[in-house]
């Protein structure tokens, strides 16, 4: 409903509403623990201590790339789902729309912050595939992997969008686990799919995850399915898509 | 529109479901000027408001903030905003919350000015959630003076306040009057209205049922009051002709009535020990009420 403006008074706020909107998440014990501590954990333990790797497959290496994947999905899932479903009921959206925040910076200032906390897990996970699980990789294999990782964020802010526009303050947490949960499992995030019912590989390519997942193993030569340009297409259309729904439902208040 | 005019509604009605929330509703706030707009929940004011702040669109009519859209940055980047619902995030310091809504002005008032402004100097590294009811309405008073509005909209702000917290806020409003801020105030108390407000509005059902000063608003009404202690009941009082209303608190009985005199003369016949015996024209809330009954 306001004329977008990107002044030089927008740009400096910005850097404003980015911080805050950052400070805020990193002062919440009930967003930032699970989502920095459970996918170095998950690693550890399936990955380095379990290390169920037998035969070809390198469980250090293959596990570390599904869990940066696993990792990003929640600040983009949880950080725009459950504050923007609060912020809404709330009233905080609201004053927000009425003061005169350039109204392109309330997207904006959360993207920047699951970036943040992307790059802060996928750096976590590789300093422990190097140091515990002894991953050796070449540079632009480290870096593919963090680019894949960081940027694979997008979709699920959109996602998370998604959730926080159709959700109750109260009811956001729970729904955006319902997601979480299942698909990551299904995705093969948390354990290679192949050790998985032929079912549940069968639909894997349904779930956005599995692309990224898949994405994130080709960057570090670890066997991976379908075409990378396919799964490009995949994740930008699912974004496309679904963040033009979400930002329909939200600028009808 | 006159260059004196900061805010305004013409011609508005919008409609929520089933429910016709303003009627073609006109109204004008002036340069420097506190308007309080009042009538009962579900009046219309919460919608006057939005519409006036570009967060609801009118369905007929035009509203303009400085003579341009509301949804317009320039011009809502010379208000500030106080609502009544809003909740800000419990993690942030008050002084983060103030420099983000300070980012969001061309000319923000210093840090300092802003805090002494809302009596919240020591306040300053305090989480939001850590604040008292009353503190967290400072704050969010403090984040509508960031940017140096020349119009400033509170809604309801000083539900949850002490008497001391109160007292501080009306002083603020007067002294940002005094340096030509102008004032659209909605409230419950009308005490604040009386104590603050220049013009009121009054909504009933969606339309604009009566404006003026408090003067003019209370003199709309022909209604006197009797106060008195009396042995009387108030079924007996009731049934004297010209007796609008009656009430009894505690040992005070109170009747309304348009013409006190002949309601007087059967009171001091009908009881020759009533004592502390006192006539006045009808309050702002008696006023109100009336307004909205016959609007009704």
């Amino acid at each position: 409903m306001t004329t977008a403006t990107f002044d030089a008074i927008a740009r400096r706020s910005l850097a404003f509403e980015a911080r805050a909107e950052f400070l805020r998440m990193l002062r919440s014990p009930s967003f930032v623990l699970p989502t920095l501590l459970f996918p170095p954990m998950f690693y550890l333990l399936f990955g380095v201590i379990m290390n169920i790797g037998r035969g070809s497959f390198q469980a250090p290496h293959y596990l570390m790339a599904t869990y940066c994947v696993f990792g990003v999905i929640s600040p983009g899932l949880f950080g725009f789902g459950v504050t923007v479903a609060m912020e809404r009921e709330q009233g905080l959206l609201m004053l927000k729309r009425a003061l005169p925040m350039p109204s392109h910076n309330y997207l904006a200032a959360k993207l920047a912050m699951a970036l943040v906390f992307a790059a802060t897990i996928v750096t976590t996970l590789a300093v422990l595939g190097y140091f515990a699980g002894g991953v050796r990789l070449e540079a632009g294999q480290w870096i593919q992997l963090a680019l894949v990782a960081i940027l694979g964020v997008a979709p699920f802010c959109a996602l998370g969008l998604l959730v926080g526009t159709l959700t109750s303050g109260q009811g956001s947490t729970a729904v955006a686990n319902l997601i979480y949960l299942p698909m990551a499992l299904l995705s093969g995030l948390w354990l290679p799919l192949f050790l998985l019912p032929k079912v549940i590989q069968a639909i894997a390519p349904v779930w956005p995850a599995w692309h990224l997942g898949q994405l994130a193993l080709a960057a570090i030569g670890q066997p991976s399915a379908g075409s990378a340009l396919g799964h490009v297409a995949y994740l930008a259309a699912f974004t496309a898509v679904v963040f033009a729904i979400a930002s329909r439902r939200l600028a009808r208040g | 529109m006159s260059t004196d005019t900061v805010a305004q509604l013409a011609g508005v009605s919008k409609r929520l479901g089933a429910v016709q929330a303003l009627d073609g509703v006109d109204l004008s706030i002036r340069r420097g000027e506190v308007y309080a707009l009042l009538g009962p929940n579900g009046a219309g004011k919460t919608t006057a408001i939005s519409t006036m702040l570009g967060l609801v669109a009118p369905d007929a009519g035009l509203a303009r903030l400085f003579g341009a859209d509301p949804a317009d940055l320039a011009a809502r980047r010379r208000i500030g905003v106080m609502l009544q619902t809003a909740k800000l995030p419990d993690t942030l310091t008050v002084g983060e919350l103030l420099a983000l809504v300070r980012s969001y002005y061309p000319e923000p008032r210093s840090v300092a000015d802003v805090a002494a402004l809302a009596g919240l100097s020591d306040l300053l590294d305090r989480r939001y959630g850590k604040l008292s009811g009353g503190q967290q309405r400072r704050a969010q008073f403090a984040l509508a003076l960031c940017g140096r509005p020349e119009l400033l909209f509170l809604d309801e702000p000083t539900v949850g306040m002490d008497t001391q917290s109160r007292e501080h806020f009306w002083k603020a409003v007067r002294d940002l009057v005094a340096h030509g801020c102008a004032v659209v105030l909605t409230t419950h108390y009308l005490e604040e209205a009386e104590a603050l407000a220049d013009r009121i509005g009054v909504l009933a059902r969606g339309r604009l049922v009566a404006e003026g000063g408090i003067e003019a608003i209370r003199a709309r009404v022909g209604q006197r009051q009797i106060r008195c202690i009396t042995r009387l009941t108030e079924a007996c009082v009731q049934a004297w002709p010209d007796v609008r209303a009656v009430e009894r608190q505690g040992e005070w009985l109170h009747i309304f009535t348009a013409k006190p005199e002949p309601v007087l003369r059967e009171l001091l016949w009908a009881d020759t020990d009533v004592r502390e015996l006192e006539v006045r024209r009808a309050g702002l809330a008696e006023a109100l009420n009336e307004i909205t009954r016959e609007a009704a």
